[in-house]
């Protein structure tokens, strides 16, 4: 019965239906980890600059966010937010809730990398006439960054694995899709579970050697 | 508020469950974790292949397909409910990462450590329980309660097997009231009850250990 499924499972179709998922799971994180690296160093910036009142406020909100199931934040935004008016199609409501929760933990990468700079980079740029500004741009966040980029790919490798999640509000990314598939004979689930375990695996695995190759090249 | 009042029990076990989930994936993660993370430093080379593998496959594929697997194929075998399945799954998943971080535990520990301890007349395993392990723990304290954390948050993975837990009765009041915001915000702020108090518990420690350094 088991290798009856191994064969027939696989149909041109079904593979084609999983790709298609797989393309969504792609998609969803590659949109996601670029809107979280723009709002997560933007507050994790802000946290680091230690602003009177308002970096406290954004800290705490962040802590909050970071602290919450990602299953929970998707809910919310899906069925939730509609409440307020707020009703985004199942696909960005996904990349809503991943990339505010994705975020929040680049953000603390982000401060966790800038506080890991040396204080004397600061005093020496700003000695050398440099504003603010242009210290963090030119002199701190490229040193900062590079330290970074293996979190930074870990963090990408948790949301590849997490856009699963989304199934729950039936976003037809690869888990969902091979759940539609294994519905349909029950013989299918082991072939399909170890078919999509193998691409996820790939896929982070793949992204966890880039990341071991970058801090060996960067250290 | 009326909300909370109607559906107080059911908030409850689902807190409940939530938090006996955490506690026995907790439990069973940071003694498999360890296992893992010796497995992976003794001189045995298979039996570090073998401790590498694991940690390698679980680290990469979503826990959602590992409680899946438990949920559909193992009950077919070994009957189990879904509040086992997730239990087990999330223990497995969580124990892989439990492994590295004791791993990096136990690698920032100074090798004269070990060789002392040998030189001292201690098997391996002595050294390992005596000398490296007390150490490599308070090291890696931070980082296991970061990782505990993040178990908490990944219990809510029980609701897509009909686990009981707070994310699933949630989701049951949901549906059942229509309520949806109120509802999510409830359960939010009950998944924080337990999160936050933690999560800042471990940055007071994160910075302590900084500055004792």
């Amino acid at each position: 019965m088991v290798t009856l499924g191994i064969f027939s499972a696989f149909t041109p179709q079904n593979v084609m239906y999983l790709l298609g998922g797989l393309g969504i799971t792609v998609g969803v994180s590659i949109i996601s980890v670029i809107l979280s690296l723009i709002f997560g160093s933007v507050v994790g910036i802000i946290q680091f600059e230690r602003l009177p009142y308002f970096s406290k406020f954004v800290g705490t909100i962040n802590n909050v966010i970071r602290n919450l199931p990602l299953l929970l934040i998707i809910f919310f935004v899906y069925f939730a937010l509609p409440k307020i008016g707020i009703h985004l199609p199942i696909f960005w409501a996904t990349v809503v809730a991943m990339s505010t929760f994705e975020s929040a933990m680049l953000a603390e990468i982000v401060r966790g990398g800038l506080e890991s700079i040396d204080i004397g980079q600061f005093e020496g740029a700003r000695a050398n006439g440099l504003s603010n500004m242009q210290t963090m741009i030119y002199i701190i966040l490229p040193q900062a960054y590079k330290k970074m980029i293996p979190p930074i790919i870990s963090q990408l490798i948790s949301l590849v694995k997490d856009t699963s999640l989304a199934m729950g509000i039936v976003l037809a990314e690869m888990t969902y899709r091979s759940q539609i598939i294994y519905a349909q004979n029950s013989t299918y689930i082991i072939p399909v579970l170890v078919a999509i375990t193998l691409v996820y695996f790939v896929l982070n695995y793949g992204l966890s050697l880039i990341a071991r190759w970058a801090d060996h090249k960067l250290a | 508020m009326a909300l909370l009042q109607n559906n107080f029990p059911t908030f409850m076990q689902g807190f409940g469950y939530t938090l006996l989930s955490s506690l026995i994936a907790l439990v069973g993660s940071m003694i498999l974790g360890t296992a893992f993370a010796i497995m992976q430093i003794v001189p045995k080379k298979w039996v570090r292949k073998v401790g590498n593998v694991y940690v390698q496959v679980f680290r990469n594929i979503p826990l959602l397909i590992i409680t899946f697997f438990f949920f559909l194929v193992v009950s077919k075998y070994v009957k189990m409910s879904g509040f086992m399945s997730g239990t087990i799954a999330l223990m497995l998943y969580t124990s892989a990462f439990i492994a590295e971080t004791v791993r990096a535990g136990i690698l920032s520990i100074d090798g004269g450590q070990m060789e002392g301890a040998r030189a001292n007349g201690l098997s391996f395993a002595q050294a390992m329980q005596y000398i490296i392990l007390p150490q490599a723990f308070r090291v890696a304290l931070p980082s296991l309660g970061n990782q505990f954390i993040n178990l908490v948050k990944n219990s809510s993975i029980l609701a897509f097997v009909g686990g009981l837990d707070l994310m699933y009765q949630g989701n049951m009041i949901a549906a059942n009231t229509f309520e949806t915001f109120s509802t999510y915000i409830i359960v939010g702020i009950l998944y924080l009850i337990i999160t936050l108090p933690l999560s800042y518990y471990m940055q007071h420690l994160e910075r302590k250990l900084k500055h004792a350094a």
